[in-house]
């Protein structure tokens, strides 16, 4: 029966998978929890959406003398942003790689997938950490509160990310991500990317647009 | 070759994975509460969902009672306006969170799988960790009136009224963190029934063969899917202002108290077809069964419920009317708005096609679709007249107000889910409810349905405002306020002769003849199985060859077009199978999990040191989730042997949530040779 189902996975060119894939047929070609993350991720969309909404509404409610966008260290935030989106490579070739079936290289990259995303958790608290210090706290105006919600909640889902990299990391030493389960580590990269994507989308609109 | 291939990928985990350690060791109770409270089963799933809204409902309707008897008469003062205030707020989260979406997922749980032919949900731990989370989440709301008392802001919860300034109670608070926890609960349930449309439909099972409910339950999933979100945003920055101190609706610094009408209106829009599509979805399972032809215009439906979907998104400024938006947003919504009546129509004139030279029998499930058809176009047609701006503004937070969206979703979402109980409850119980007392229950409800919420159409146009505590004599309110909640009680007791119902025909069951399998001579795959059905569904998993294809299983058609009987329904139902079929093992961690949430909530609100208990107990629940396989390891015997061959085998999945559980499908649809 599972020739069957194997059968069925190769006549179907959606699939696209490398062989000794998970032999599960699913009506679309893509397996559920593939899918789920898609939809999770189409779910987050909107949670972002609402959030940046909400920012871009209050920034330009501002009361005078309030403290504004011009605390912003752009070049650390870009040097943050910059390595943010290194991760997202370091993620492609740790997915290259467990789908080769290189445990080590995989690992490796993960490793660095994750200590990119830690570097940039990092950058970020600092920058909290020195607003604070400026003056513009959680609750300072409806400008702190918007920017420090949407910022944070981002944050909150890159260190998300992180303890789900961490974790993969801990299979593959323990010999549970084999070539077949390739596909988990290229769930935990669709996750990583669209985090990555909101990053840049949140750059721009907060820290760029005057 | 795949079979090797999958054993040595079986092994390691079976042998690996310890034995989780005393309390938690895996549970195997097949009856019982036990079986209960760990099962993965998506059927005992969606029965828990109906008990569960039924209880809320309950809860609502009693909340309901009181409002009316404040409001029998003028000048009265039965109970204080602040817990009037309290009552009418949660009456209506009641019953729109805890009891109409539940009894639908109820059914979306208990139909999907059967009528699209497939064992299970894609997730069955994840199906039972949103109904844990739901009940924790329900539970968790209603305990606000024992601690300090409900939420009093409305079911909108409009800010400023919903700050701490203008509601320094807790009952705020636990609205927030209450709807957070339930809305969770809705967005597993949503992504998992939709991944469970999209890929676990049985060979030839195409999209556009799905029964119209499997269909409108999987819009309204993906409604939920981007709508939760929103109110989630909504929630937490409201709970920000109240505990932690931030401004995001405090005027004073700047902000917009039109951000969180917005924000919840995205998200309180859609919320309105997700009600109210799953009901559409009964409707058109029920009257082609008991008008013995299809449905009229099957594709339109499944378009119109698509597009109902779409323009949901499109129109909830029109709730906003009143706010000051700006001429031309007020303009834009009132045509966007106008407009989304246009597939509600298609779908009322293909209800009535399908009735049109049926052989119709007027059943109680049949009575209470055509009922909700009906009610429902008097609430739509009242929904048309607030879409034009000027009379909206007129009838906005009025009575009218309130007897129009009584008329949308108790006319139509609620008496249509009554359908669905009395038509569905042989298939789920294996025995009919009274017909007899079936058809009281049922004119009992459509009359003090009537009679409570006609009058109020009368009430808000004589400018009766909604959410009024008391009025005086002598204004004209007081003889249509007096029927009104006459209305409700007879209401009320129609709907306790439902659970009078259950009860006399739970008590008569054995001394019934057997419902057998097709009780009503239905249409769906869901009728080919045993009532109730087997834990596995389906043996083997059916190939679908048209839309219907039970019912032209049963059915040829003559040269004029006549339904004639070509195979008897004994022949074609699936005989009670005593093959093994590998399933899902039933899990605590769903309910670990669950535990935690409502404790963290309780934390947020009291004592922030309360989280790190509700925060140890999801940790642990999702780490023992990872950590446990979702297939028992099989205990071999003769009869499981050729389970062992099948491809889905005992868990190997690792990270959090990764289930494969009846992921078999098309492995045991028993179309090609087994293996071996």
């Amino acid at each position: 029966m599972a020739e069957t189902a194997t059968a069925t996975v190769s006549s179907q060119a959606a699939l696209g998978h490398e062989a000794g894939h998970d032999p599960h047929a699913t009506r679309t070609g893509i397996s559920n929890t593939k899918l789920a993350m898609w939809l999770f991720l189409a779910s987050d969309c909107l949670l972002f959406g609402a959030l940046i909404s909400t920012f871009l509404i209050y920034e330009g409610r501002l009361p005078a003398g309030e403290i504004g966008k011009e605390i912003f260290d752009i070049p650390f935030t870009s040097v943050s942003s910059f390595v943010l989106l290194m991760s997202s490579l370091t993620m492609v070739l740790a997915v290259a790689a467990a789908h080769r079936g290189d445990a080590r290289n995989t690992r490796l990259w993960l490793a660095a997938t994750a200590t990119l995303g830690s570097v940039f958790i990092g950058g970020q608290i600092y920058e909290f950490t020195v607003f604070y210090r400026e003056g513009l706290g959680f609750t300072t105006s409806i400008f702190s509160s918007a920017f420090y919600t949407l910022t944070g909640f981002h944050g909150a889902h890159v260190t998300g990310g992180i303890v789900m990299l961490v974790s993969l990391i801990v299979l593959s030493l323990r010999g549970k991500l084999p070539m077949e389960k390739a596909e988990t580590v290229e769930i935990v990269g669709l996750y990583w990317h669209f985090v990555d994507v909101v990053w840049i989308v949140i750059f721009a609109v907060v820290y760029l647009v005057p | 070759m795949a079979v090797t291939e999958r054993t040595t990928l079986e092994l390691p985990a079976a042998i690996a994975e310890p034995e989780p350690l005393g309390v938690f060791a895996r549970p195997r109770a097949k009856r019982g509460w036990r079986a209960w409270v760990t099962t993965v089963d998506h059927k005992k799933i969606g029965i828990m969902y109906g008990a569960a809204s039924l209880f809320f409902f309950l809860i609502g309707g009693i909340e309901a009672l009181i409002i009316r008897s404040q409001l029998a008469v003028p000048n009265n003062d039965l109970i204080s306006a602040d817990a009037y205030n309290q009552l009418f707020t949660m009456h209506a989260v009641t019953m729109v969170f805890l009891f109409v979406m539940p009894l639908a997922a109820a059914f979306a749980n208990y139909l999907i799988p059967l009528q699209i032919g497939a064992r299970d949900v894609a997730f069955p731990r994840l199906n039972a960790l949103s109904f844990w989370i739901f009940l924790a989440g329900g539970i968790f709301l209603n305990t606000s009136w024992f601690l300090g008392g409900g939420a009093d802001c409305g079911w909108f919860c409009y800010v400023p009224n919903s700050t701490v300034t203008f509601s320094p109670s807790h009952g705020v608070d636990f609205f927030a963190i209450g709807l957070l926890i339930t809305g969770t609960a809705s967005l597993v349930s949503a992504i998992n029934l939709a991944v469970t449309v999209l890929n676990m439909r049985a060979p030839g099972m195409t999209l556009m063969r799905m029964p119209v409910f499997t269909w409108m339950a999987f819009i309204t999933q993906m409604l939920l899917v981007f709508a939760m979100p929103v109110i989630t945003v909504a929630l937490i920055l409201l709970f920000f202002d109240r505990r932690f101190g931030t401004n995001f609706f405090d005027v004073s610094e700047g902000a917009d108290p039109l951000l969180w009408q917005h924000l919840f209106w995205i998200f309180g829009h859609p919320e309105v077809y997700i009600i109210i599509l799953p009901a559409f979805g009964v409707i058109s399972e029920i009257i082609p069964t008991f008008s013995r032809k299809p449905l009229f215009g099957y594709n339109f439906m499944v378009f119109a419920g698509a597009a109902i979907g779409f323009m949901g998104w499109g129109v909830w400024a029109h709730h906003m009317f009143a706010s000051g938006m700006g001429p031309l947003s007020v303009a834009a919504f009132s045509v966007s708005t106008m407009f989304i009546a246009v597939p509600t129509g298609i779908k009322i004139f293909n209800w009535l096609a399908t009735l049109w030279g049926g052989r119709i029998r007027f059943t109680v499930p049949m009575m209470y679709a055509v009922a909700a058809v009906a009610m429902f176009t008097i609430g739509g047609l009242s929904g048309v007249s607030h879409s034009i701006a000027p009379a909206d503004t007129q009838q906005t937070d009025t009575y009218y107000i309130v007897a129009h969206f009584h008329y949308v979703i108790f006319g139509g979402a609620v008496l249509s889910l009554f359908g669905a109980l009395y038509f569905w409850w042989p298939k789920a119980f294996g025995y009919r409810l009274s017909e007899k007392l079936g058809k009281w229950n049922f004119w009992l409800t459509l009359i003090g349905f009537n009679l409570t919420f006609g009058p109020m159409h009368v009430l808000g146009l004589q400018g009766m405002s909604r959410r009024t505590w008391t009025y005086d004599r002598g204004i004209g309110f007081d003889g249509w306020n007096l029927v009104a909640t006459v209305g409700a009680f007879v209401l009320a007791l129609g709907v306790l002769l439902f659970l009078v119902n259950v009860a006399v025909s739970t008590a008569r069951r054995k001394s019934q003849p057997p419902v057998g399998h097709d009780p009503w001579d239905a249409r769906s795959l869901e009728w080919m199985v045993a009532s109730p059905p087997p834990e596995y569904n389906f043996d083997p998993i059916p190939h679908v060859r048209a839309r219907d294809d039970f019912w032209y299983r049963k059915y040829g058609e003559d040269e004029f077009g006549r339904a004639v009987r070509i195979a008897a329904t004994d022949d074609v139902v699936q005989p009670g199978g005593d093959r093994h079929v590998h399933l899902p093992a039933p899990s605590y961690w769903p309910l670990v999990i669950a535990l935690g949430m409502p404790i963290i909530g309780y934390g947020l609100i009291f004592n922030l040191w309360l989280v790190v208990p509700g925060l140890l107990l999801v940790v642990a629940g999702m780490y023992g989730w990872s950590i446990e396989p979702p297939d028992e390891p099989e205990h071999t015997g003769p009869a499981h042997q050729e389970a062992a061959d099948q491809p889905d085998g005992p868990g190997d999945s690792g990270g959090a949530g990764d289930e494969s559980g009846a992921a078999e499908v098309s492995s045991a649809s028993g179309e090609e040779a087994p293996v071996g």
